[in-house]
């Protein structure tokens, strides 16, 4: 199995779906690869030739930002919004939705698993 | 979304002037205002804003990091004090009180 950007090792399937097993690299990103690398994105990833996962490696080197540094930059910019103390970043510290989302109901993938509270509407009485 | 490229960024005209103004005094006052929608403008780094909230004013000091953001997101307009009879209401009452 071939190993492109540090760890990722795709697998037996086509090359345009096998790079978005990189984390940073999409549907999309894989394609502009494969048609910037002159390869056809139909062909399997075991069937490369060693020139071509190198081209490929430093094909996203030059012109994506993958996998932990990718990871980094999220993590930084979220960090910036947290230091100075505008509404995003409090939502961010406060673990609740960014974008101006209802929070009355729904949210649960920012706030986590339901917490019951007692007494509110909705909430089926205990006999 | 994006506000089109051709208009430029939003920055209030009087606010700017100013800002302009101030910097050629030198003077450093705390610059009292309502225009949350302004962008902060290069220009502000160094100058303090009182952001109006439809309250009270939040005491905004502009670094290098908040340039391009809007000065309303400086100035929170609601306060949460927690839920009632929650855990952790009572800490969460006294926690974020940023009144000034």
């Amino acid at each position: 199995m071939p190993r492109i950007a540090g760890v990722d090792i795709p697998n037996e399937k086509w090359i345009s779906i096998s790079l978005t097993y990189i984390r940073g690299i999409g549907h999309a990103t894989a394609k502009r690869l494969c048609e910037e690398a002159g390869l056809d994105p139909t062909t399997k990833a075991k069937e490369l030739t060693d020139d071509q996962i190198s081209s490929l490696a430093g094909l996203i080197d030059r012109t994506c930002v993958v996998e932990g540094h990718l990871q980094r930059q999220v993590a930084q910019n979220i960090a910036r919004l947290r230091d100075i103390q505008c509404y995003r970043g409090l939502r961010h510290r406060r673990g609740l939705p960014v974008r101006g989302q209802r929070t009355r109901t729904n949210a649960r993938t920012r706030k986590g698993k339901k917490k019951t509270v007692a007494g509110k509407k909705g909430v089926k009485e205990n006999k | 979304m994006g506000r089109s490229l051709k208009k430029g960024p939003y920055v209030d005209a009087k606010l700017l002037k100013r800002v302009e103004r101030m910097a050629q005094t030198g003077d450093k006052q705390p610059i009292r205002t309502w225009a949350r929608s302004s962008t902060i403008a290069p220009e502000f780094i160094g100058h303090t804003f009182e952001v109006h909230n439809g309250k009270i004013f939040h005491k905004v000091y502009v670094t290098e990091d908040m340039v391009g953001h809007k000065l309303g997101e400086f100035s929170p307009t609601r306060v949460f004090r927690g839920h009632s009879g929650g855990r952790s209401a009572a800490s969460a009452a006294s926690g974020p009180a940023g009144a000034k």
